[in-house]
């Protein structure tokens, strides 16, 4: 499957490859960025929510006298107030036909599924005294029972257990299944762990992706102003065009009357991919109100209310032989939606569904995954989505496998991974991988780690019986990222397509405006597409504007997730690009008297073969704009635009290893290095490449080791605030020894492949690997995540035969020496730390 | 009402202001200094960190009050009070520039006038002082390996 433009003719590649100081950084180091809280408009009124503190309960009652009379209160309106016009908040992808899918009313007026939903919506001229006044809104609530624990909530029914919306008689939303063998890409599972039973080795496990929280560091914002011809939102949001057509297709707004505008947003990680009750309010209220109206949650309010990520138990069987060539993988989901059906929510175990066999050639596969409703917060996108859950599945049982063989954890990894010679390669998912080389990233990864001294050093302590132990952890993770084939997705039922859209623009002066529908909130869009522009243009790249996030400016697209935005969206650059060259060739051969087939288009400058004639392309576009003197027939402009819609995936991978030390007697675990070799493809801006690997690791790192969101028994969120919700800090954290190889994908010209997710998807079952490498001498084969101190001390004394339950003792700060920054903790020996 | 008399980024401001109104509302609100931020309510995340007298202060956690007859130093200021000639950057800036230390860039101004702090205190710091001196700034973009890269190398230059 290949579907590319010419390759970049690499003389002119005076760009791509380049560390280019990103162009977004002047505002942002200065202060000067766009936040959507930011705005403030004339006669601008505020917003504050009413929220349930109940998971589950049926309203009986708001009385809203006394917040109404407050000083400088508008309005407060309550569910029946906005009625239909608050719209609906959309589920685009019902993973199955018979998907039981919840009505999802923005603000509902009779029964709140979660803590945090919105019952009551205070307008008020400043925040603050909305605020005020939400505070004297009345509610009356009668208290329904919550399902709250997942298990439970998947094996409840009409007659037994409790059910997160009674009136669906059921919490079991959907069952989505693959298997092999009905597919025609592999055996049957079934059989191969029988026959593994008889005469093999079956490994059993079941895993908990814990719930977590997207955190993302800009909390949500909304600015609605529906004082124009057409009604703008200014939102933080990571998909302007999907919400747009979503405020369309849930309110009867006609979407050419919408505009909607992500300014400069404060990071998303999939956890502002979302169409949000918040943002449907706060246009149904502009709209009532005809005034421009804010809406800002605070933190509290962002870590209970902004869908949350992972949350699934997964049960996992893997068939192999004696001498650990797999045969067979089965594996098992429950993955809980919280109280309602997000945009993309059940969707999100389905894109992990095709990443279980990850880089090995398993001949027989079946997956099945229920998805349940809870009365919790709602879950969906989560830097990785669902391809995290699966890494880390199969990379953990592939340690287990190497512990019952007997071997090096590589030694099973490279037994079973397709190696170099057999790309492309099709798997027993059905997907195709263009390329790979496992073994280069290997080989490297562990040179740069110091695979093999670590290893002597984690025997040489292991039998002096050190109270710290050493561990060492594996991953060799693929992903697939670039979402996605339109035609997959509609294969999958997902509501919308995957193409992205680019369009640019030939100025008179010579400069160029480019038009991206990815919409970047951290990435580096604006830098790294402009390199690509400056070369397939032979034009400055300071000449190179990229305009995104707006769609009046950038009208179409399909916005930013996935691992999307340069190898989805990159490749419609390049194409609009090349639509520029091919209209300005005739333009070109006209003024220089030759025949378009004469004219070459190289470095930015229009020759005739053979002739050291020739011009630039600013000349070119000079020439457009002044129309004076064009061939018959040619329009006077070189505006081009292109919608790409990829052919295939995109399958970047890479080897991550982590040495973890473990204090046998406190339970506490110190990373001490982290080295990862990821293939990437082309690199555009090798700078923005690792910064986008240090981010994940940092996320994926803190799913092993750090956090979890947290429900009590009557389903109000505990871990509702920053002190309680551990993301790391500096401190936690150590320097990462990042480094790439390039091996260029086939499925786009430029060869890139995804890096947004990578770090991610990658670094969490290596962290867990290396904690249970570093204890399994003691009998040790898990630790639930997050590996806090006291679980694994329980996991220590419980195998000892110890007991006891008094625990304490957080992981302390930790630095690392060896990456070349100074550091000054010495490693080696933490028996007194 | 309270009136209060602050010096921000170098120019003298008066203002009467509730009581309550935390530094950060003020610079935000009354003032339309939006290059500082805030990302919590719980004083944890630096987002909103500014210098009170030359020393970082979260300005989430001081009332404007309690700013009256002080002088405020914001990201939007930090150059120009620095004695840096108009349009260039602190050499902080330019570090976080130069090392990628920002990606959504919404943590930044925080980190920078926490990183000048720092620096101030300590213009060699080792990376475990740039990572305990930073601790209490939280970013989710960067993993914080090219914040303290940022800050090590601004210390680098300063020497
Ligand atoms: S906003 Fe001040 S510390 Fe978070
Ligand atoms: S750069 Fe996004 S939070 Fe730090």
């Amino acid at each position: 499957m290949t579907a590319t433009q010419e390759r970049p003719d690499t003389a002119a590649a005076k760009e791509i490859g380049r560390d280019r100081r990103r162009k977004e950084d002047q505002r942002l180091i200065t202060g000067r960025s766009r936040w959507t809280d930011n705005i403030t408009l004339p006669g601008m009124l505020h917003l504050a929510m009413v929220r349930s503190p109940f998971a589950h309960a049926t309203i009986t009652g708001i009385d809203v006298t006394e917040a109404q009379a407050a000083p400088n209160v508008v309005a407060v309106l309550t569910g029946k107030d906005l009625g239909e016009s608050q719209g609906a908040c959309i589920n685009a992808w019902a993973i199955t036909t018979d998907q039981v899918t919840p009505a999802h009313v923005p603000m509902p007026s009779d029964r709140v599924a979660f803590a945090g939903e919105t019952v009551a919506v205070v307008v008020a001229r400043s925040a603050a005294a909305a605020r005020d006044a939400a505070e004297l809104v009345d509610v009356e609530y009668d208290e329904l029972p919550a399902a709250l624990d997942l298990k439970e909530a998947a094996a409840a029914d009409a007659e037994h257990g409790v059910l997160a919306h009674p009136d669906l008689g059921t919490n079991r939303s959907a069952l989505w299944t693959f298997d092999s063998a009905e597919a025609g890409t592999g055996g049957d599972a079934d059989q191969a762990i029988a026959r593994a039973r008889a005469e093999g080795i079956v490994i059993e496990r079941e895993y908990r992706q814990q719930r977590l929280i997207p955190a993302f560091m800009e909390p949500r914002s909304t600015v609605v102003d529906p004082t124009g011809e057409q009604i703008t939102m200014w939102s933080a949001t990571q998909i302007p065009h999907i919400l747009r057509f979503a405020l369309a297709a849930s309110t009867g707004v006609p979407e050419s009357k919408i505009r909607v505008i992500a300014p400069d947003v404060g990071g998303g990680f999939g956890g502002k991919l979302q169409q949000t009750p918040e943002e449907m309010i706060t246009f149904a209220v502009a709209r009532r109100l005809g005034k421009p109206v804010k809406y800002t949650e605070t933190r509290s309010e962002s870590l209970m209310t902004a869908h949350h990520g992972r949350d699934q138990w997964q049960r996992l069987t893997l068939a192999a032989e004696k001498d650990g060539t797999v045969t067979g993988l089965k594996v098992e989901l429950i993955a809980d939606l919280g109280a309602y059906v997000s945009l993309i929510g059940g969707g999100v175990p389905v894109l992990g569904a095709f990443m279980y066999n990850a880089i090995y050639k398993f001949p027989a596969y079946h997956f099945s995954c229920q998805t349940v409703l809870t009365n919790k917060t709602w879950t969906d996108a989560y830097r990785g989505a669902g391809r995290p859950e699966a890494t880390y599945a199969i990379e953990r049982l592939m340690d287990e496998l190497a512990a019952e063989v007997g071997v090096d954890p590589f030694v099973v990894r490279e037994k079973n991974w397709i190696t170099k010679e057999e790309f492309p390669f099709t798997t027993v998912a059905g997907l195709e991988y263009d390329t790979g080389d496992y073994e280069s990233a290997t080989r490297e990864a562990k040179d740069r780690f110091g695979y093999d001294e670590l290893r002597a050093e984690q025997r040489r302590r292991r039998e002096a019986g050190d109270r710290v132990q050493l561990g060492i952890g594996v991953s060799t993770f693929t992903e697939m990222c670039g979402l996605a084939p339109s035609r997959v997705l509609g294969s999958l039922n997902y509501g919308a397509g995957g193409w992205e859209h680019a369009s640019v623009r030939m100025l008179a002066t010579g400069t160029v405006e480019v038009t991206t529908g990815a919409s970047a909130h951290g990435q580096g869009h604006e830098t790294a597409f402009s390199q690509i522009v400056a070369d397939r243009l032979g034009v400055a790249f300071e000449d190179v504007e990229i305009l995104h996030g707006d769609t009046s400016i950038a009208s179409k697209g399909l916005d930013t997730y996935g691992s999307r935005s340069l190898v989805v969206g990159g490749e419609a650059l390049v194409r609009a690009a090349d639509k520029v060259i091919e209209k300005a060739k005739p333009i070109a051969a006209h003024l220089l008297e030759a025949s378009v087939d004469d004219i070459e288009f190289s470095a930015g400058r229009f020759g005739v073969r053979g002739t050291d004639q020739g011009l630039a392309m600013a000349e070119i576009a000079m020439a457009a704009f002044a129309a004076h003197n064009l061939p018959d027939g040619i329009e006077p402009s070189l505006d081009s635009d292109a919608t790409y819609d990829p052919v295939n995936f995109n399958y970047p991978h890479g080897t991550h290893l982590c040495a973890m030390e473990v204090d046998t007697e406190t339970g506490g675990v110190l990373m001490r290095k982290y080295t990862c070799v990821d293939d990437v493809g082309t690199v555009i801006n090798p700078m923005i490449v690792e910064g986008q690997v240090h981010g994940g690791l940092a996320q994926g790192i803190a799913q092993a080791l750090w956090e979890e969101a947290v429900y009590d028994d009557s389903g109000t969120l505990v871990s509702g605030s920053f002190v309680d919700y551990l993301l790391p800090t500096s401190a936690d954290t150590i320097s990462f020894d990042v480094s790439h190889r390039s091996t260029a994908s086939t499925t786009n010209t430029l060869g890139t492949k995804g890096v947004g997710e990578a770090g991610t998807i990658a670094s969490t079952p290596a962290v867990v690997n290396a904690v249970v490498d570093a204890i399994r001498h003691l009998g040790i084969d898990d630790i639930q995540m997050p590996c806090t101190p006291e679980r694994v001390w329980r996991a220590i004394h419980d195998v000892a035969g110890g007991g006891g339950t008094d625990t304490e003792g957080a992981a302390a700060p930790h630095f690392d020496a060896s990456t070349g920054m100074q550091g000054t903790v010495d490693r080696t020996d933490g028996a007194d730390r | 009402m309270t009136r209060i008399e602050v010096t921000v980024d170098g120019s003298k401001v008066t203002d009467d202001v509730e009581p309550r109104m935390l530094l950060v509302q003020y610079l935000r609100e009354t003032l339309g200094k939006t290059g500082t931020v805030v990302g919590c309510d719980t004083s944890n995340c630096g987002a909103c960190t500014v210098h009170l007298d030359g020393r970082s202060v979260k300005s989430c956690n001081v009332l404007a009050v309690q700013a009256s007859g002080h002088e405020v130093t914001t990201i939007e200021g930090l150059a120009a009070t620095g004695g840096h000639a108009d349009g260039q950057l602190h050499p902080v800036q330019e570090a976080f520039r130069e090392c990628h230390g920002l990606q959504c860039g919404f943590c930044t101004p925080g980190m920078i006038m926490q990183a000048v702090d720092l620096l101030n205190e300590n213009p060699s710091p080792t990376e475990e002082d740039v990572r305990l001196g930073m601790e209490g700034n939280l970013c989710r973009c960067t993993g914080y390996h090219n914040i303290v890269k940022s800050v090590l190398h601004a210390a680098g230059g300063a020497r």
